[in-house]
C-alpha cells in the first residue's frame, strides 16, 4: 500500500497538498488541469522533487528519504525513457543490472521480456531506429524486468496516435495483473482514465484528493473538473 | 549527486583556487611595497598597456573588412578558410613567431625584397615584432568573432533592405554599424587581455628596456637577477592587470570553441557591384596571405631539416609529448567533475567560475608563487616538468569547461532523471552515459589541453635546466643559438606534433558517434 501522509509540496509560488492513500495493486489515474502539479506529484513519489514536509510509505515502511533509484517503483517519463548510444538490449539490461554486467541468463530475460511486449529480434538495435510504439515497448520491458511493485506513468504514451495509445495501455494492465504492481498514471484524457483506471486521483486547486471511483468521478464532476472537461 | 563526484569536485575546486589564488598569495606575501617600483618598472607597464592597445586595435581594424567579405562572399574554399581562421589558437608561438621572422626578419622575405630595390633592411625586433605576432594571432580570432556577429544579423533583415532598395552604404549605417557597436568592444577587450598575458612573443621579439613586458620583466628579475622579491612585485602588478581586463571581458561574451555554423548562406543583393566584389578579393587575398605566408615559409625551411635535428631536440620532444599527455589526464579530471558538479546543481554558479579563474591568471604569476610555495622542499630544475603539467592543465581548464558544460547540462536534462530512476551511479554511470555522452566535447578539450600543452612555452622557461628542457624551450633556445637551419626543423616537428595530437584526440571523440 502507498501512503502520502500529509504531504506538502511547495515550488515557488506553487503549493499542493496530499493525503492518500493507494491500496497494493489498484490501477490509478491522475487527472486535473495542467499546471496542477499532477507530474510534480509523481516526481514526489519517486524522488526526484522533494516535499516540504509529510512522509511517504510503501507497506508502512518510511521511504521519504530514499534516492529514487532505491525505491520500489519504477517510472516512465513523457520522454526520454531510453539512452540513445546503447543498444534496445542494453536498455532493457539496465533494469537487472545498472552496471550492465549482464550473464547469459541475464540475457535471455532480457530476450523474454522484449519478447513478452511484442518486440522480436531488436536487441542489438539503437532507440533512434525504433518507431515511438516500439521505444515505449523498450521501455516497457525494462520496467517488467525491474518488476518493482509500484509503477508511474507520466505520460509515457501521449506522443503516440489513439489506438497505439490504447494499445500500449492495455499492455501496462497486462503486465500490472501479471506482477501485481500498483500502477499510478497520469493523463490529461478522460478517456485514458476510464478505459485504464478503476480510480482517479483529482489534482486540483492546490489538492491532490484521495482515488475516487473513475465513472462516478466522470460523470458526476466537481465544478473544477468539470470546467477542465469542458462540461 | 553521488559522493565520488561531490568529492571530485572538490578536490578539483581546491586545487585550481590553489593554483591560481594560492600562488597569488604567496606571491604578494613576498611582494615588498609598491614604493621600490622603478623605471624600468613603469617602462615595461607602459609597454605592456601599449603594446596590447595597438594589437587589440590593429586586430579588430584589420578584422572588420575581412569578416564583411567573408560573410558577404561564396567562393570555394571559404569554409577551410573559415577552419583555417580557428587555427592559430592550437598553433605554438612559437613556431608563428619563426615564420614572421621568417617572412618580415631581418633576412626574412620582405627584407630581401626591400634590399633587393636598393631600401635599407628594417629590424622587426621591440615594439613592431611584438604587435605583428599579436595581430597575426589574434586577427584571426577577432574575424571569426565578428563573422559570428554579421551572421547573427537575421536573413530577413537582409531582404527588407533589398526590398526598400538599400544600397551598401545603407546596409552599412542601418544593419552593420549597430551590430559592430555592439560586438567590437567585446572583441577588442578580449584580443587586448590576450595580449596582457601573452609571454613568449615578448621573449622572442621583445626585450631591451624599450619592449618589455610585465611578464617578461618577471621572467628576467627571475632568471637572470634571482631578485624574488621585484619579480613578487611584478607579478602583483601582472595580476592586477589580468584583474581589471578579466573584469571588463566578463561583461562580454568571450569566444567558445571553434567557429561551427559559421558558413550558413545569407542571400545579399546589396554586394553585387564590381568595386566592392575586387575589394572584398583584396581584402581576403591579403588577409589569406598574411597568416599563410609564415607558416609556408617555416614549413619549406624546416621540413628538409627534420632529419638531421640533433638529439637533444628529440629527447625535447619525446619530453614535452609525455608533458603534453600528463596535462591533457590533469585538465580532464579537473574538468569533468566540475563540469558534471555545475550541471547537477543549476543555478549555482561557484564551481564554474573557480573553473574560469586561470583566464585572469597569468602563467608566471602562478609559477613564481608555486615556486615560492614549493623552494623549501625541492630544487627547481627537478620540479619543472611537474610544475609545467599543473600549470598547463590550470590555464586550459577554462576551455575543457566551457565545451563540457553545455554538453554536461543537456545530459543532465535529458537523462538525469532516468539514471537516478534505474540507480545508475558511480563508475557505472561514468562508463555507460558520462563518456559515451559527452565523447565529442571530452575529445575536443582534451584536443585542444594537448595542443596548448605541446606549444607552450611559459612556466618552462623560468624553471628548466638543460635537462629538463621541452621542445618549445629548446627550440628558442636554438634561435638565441643563431641555429636558424635546426631551429626551423624543430619548428615544423613541434607544429606536426601539436597539430597531430589536436587531431587524434579530437577525432577520436567523433568516432561511431
Amino acid at each position: 500500500m502507498l501512503e502520502l501522509l500529509d504531504i506538502t509540496i511547495t515550488q515557488d509560488t506553487f503549493r499542493l497538498a496530499a493525503d492518500f492513500r493507494v491500496e497494493k495493486g489498484a490501477r490509478v489515474a491522475v487527472i486535473g488541469p495542467s499546471g496542477a502539479g499532477k507530474s510534480t506529484l509523481l516526481s514526489v513519489i519517486a524522488g526526484f522533487f522533494p516535499a516540504e514536509s509529510g512522509r511517504i510509505l510503501w507497506d508502512g515502511n518510511d521511504i521519504t528519504a530514499t534516492p529514487p533509484g532505491k525505491r520500489p517503483l519504477s517510472i516512465l517519463f513523457q520522454d526520454q525513457n531510453l539512452f540513445p548510444h546503447l543498444t534496445v538490449a542494453q536498455n532493457v539490461g539496465l533494469g537487472l543490472r545498472p552496471d550492465l554486467r549482464l550473464s547469459p541468463a541475464d540475457y535471455e530475460a532480457v530476450t523474454r521480456a522484449l519478447t513478452r511486449t511484442g518486440l522480436q529480434g531488436i536487441e542489438g538495435r539503437k532507440p533512434a531506429t525504433l518507431s515511438g510504439g516500439q521505444q515505449s515497448r523498450v521501455a516497457l520491458a525494462r520496467a517488467l524486468l525491474r518488476a518493482r511493485p509500484l509503477m508511474l506513468l507520466d505520460e509515457p504514451f501521449a506522443a503516440l496516435g489513439p489506438a497505439l495509445k490504447a494499445e500500449m495501455l492495455d499492455l501496462v494492465a497486462e503486465i500490472a495483473d501479471e506482477t501485481g504492481a500498483t500502477v499510478l498514471m497520469v493523463s490529461h484524457d478522460p478517456e485514458d482514465a476510464s478505459r485504464f483506471a478503476p480510480e482517479t486521483i483529482l489534482v486540483a486547486e492546490g489538492v491532490a484528493h484521495p482515488p475516487r471511483p473513475t465513472a462516478a468521478l466522470l460523470d458526476n464532476p466537481p465544478p473544477v473538473l468539470a470546467a477542465y472537461l469542458g462540461q | 549527486m553521488s559522493r565520488a563526484l561531490r568529492i571530485g569536485a572538490a578536490f578539483a575546486a581546491a586545487l585550481v583556487l590553489t593554483l591560481t589564488l594560492g600562488t597569488l598569495g604567496a606571491v604578494l606575501w613576498r611582494a615588498e611595497s609598491f614604493a621600490r617600483l622603478g623605471a624600468a618598472d613603469w617602462s615595461a607597464l607602459r609597454f605592456t598597456l601599449t603594446q596590447a592597445a595597438v594589437s587589440a586595435a590593429l586586430s579588430v581594424l584589420l578584422a572588420i573588412p575581412a569578416a564583411r567579405a567573408l560573410a558577404r562572399r561564396r567562393f570555394p574554399g571559404r569554409a577551410l578558410l573559415i577552419t583555417l581562421l580557428g587555427a592559430p589558437f592550437i598553433l605554438p608561438v612559437i613556431v608563428a613567431v619563426m615564420g614572421i621572422l621568417a617572412v618580415f626578419g631581418r633576412s626574412g622575405l620582405l627584407n630581401d625584397g626591400l634590399a633587393a630595390l636598393g631600401f635599407d633592411r628594417i629590424s622587426i625586433y621591440g615594439f613592431a615584432g611584438v604587435v605583428l605576432a599579436h595581430v597575426f594571432f589574434n586577427l584571426p580570432l577577432a574575424v571569426r568573432l565578428l563573422l559570428q556577429g554579421w551572421l547573427d544579423i537575421p536573413a530577413e533583415r537582409f531582404r527588407l533592405a533589398a526590398a526598400l532598395g538599400f544600397g551598401p552604404g545603407d546596409i552599412a549605417r542601418h544593419l552593420e554599424y549597430p551590430m559592430l557597436r555592439a560586438r567590437a568592444p567585446g572583441v577588442l577587450v578580449t584580443i587586448f587581455l590576450i595580449c596582457l598575458t601573452s609571454f613568449a612573443v615578448a621573449l622572442t621579439l621583445g626585450g631591451g628596456p624599450k619592449a618589455t613586458t610585465v611578464e617578461l620583466a618577471i621572467y628576467q628579475s627571475f632568471r637572470y637577477d634571482f631578485d624574488l622579491g621585484r619579480a613578487a612585485m611584478l607579478a602583483a602588478i601582472q595580476l592586477a592587470l589580468c584583474a581589471t581586463a578579466a573584469l571588463l571581458a566578463a561583461r562580454f561574451t568571450l569566444p567558445s570553441g571553434f567557429g561551427s555554423g559559421l558558413d550558413r548562406p545569407v542571400a545579399r543583393w546589396d554586394a553585387n557591384g564590381p568595386l566592392l566584389r575586387a575589394q572584398d578579393i583584396a581584402v581576403l587575398t591579403l588577409t589569406s596571405l598574411f597568416l599563410l605566408m609564415p607558416l609556408l615559409a617555416v614549413v619549406t625551411a624546416g621540413l628538409p631539416r627534420i632529419g638531421g635535428l640533433p638529439a637533444p631536440v628529440w629527447q625535447a620532444a619525446l619530453r614535452s609529448l609525455a608533458v603534453a599527455g600528463a596535462s591533457t589526464l590533469a585538465a580532464i579530471v579537473l574538468a569533468l567533475p566540475l563540469a558534471l558538479a555545475s550541471a547537477a546543481r543549476p543555478g549555482r554558479r561557484g564551481l564554474e567560475t573557480i573553473g574560469m579563474l586561470p583566464l585572469a591568471t597569468s602563467s608566471l604569476v602562478t609559477g613564481t608563487g608555486l615556486f615560492l610555495l614549493l623552494r623549501p622542499f625541492a630544487n627547481p630544475g627537478d620540479i619543472a616538468l611537474a610544475v609545467t603539467v599543473a600549470v598547463n592543465a590550470a590555464m586550459a581548464l577554462p576551455f575543457c569547461l566551457r565545451a563540457l558544460l553545455p554538453a554536461a547540462r543537456e545530459l543532465e536534462a535529458d537523462y538525469g532523471h532516468l539514471a537516478q530512476s534505474l540507480d545508475l551511479t558511480g563508475l557505472a554511470r561514468l562508463k555507460l552515459l558520462i563518456v559515451p555522452r559527452l565523447r565529442r566535447p571530452l575529445g575536443f578539450a582534451a584536443g585542444l589541453t594537448a595542443a596548448l600543452s605541446m606549444g607552450d612555452l611559459g612556466v618552462i622557461a623560468l624553471f628548466a635546466d638543460d635537462d629538463s628542457a621541452t621542445l618549445p624551450l629548446q627550440l628558442y633556445r636554438l634561435m638565441g643559438a643563431y641555429r636558424m637551419q635546426d631551429a626551423a626543423g624543430a619548428a615544423v616537428l613541434l607544429l606536426a606534433l601539436s597539430l597531430a595530437l589536436f587531431w587524434t584526440l579530437d577525432r577520436g571523440g567523433r568516432a561511431d558517434a
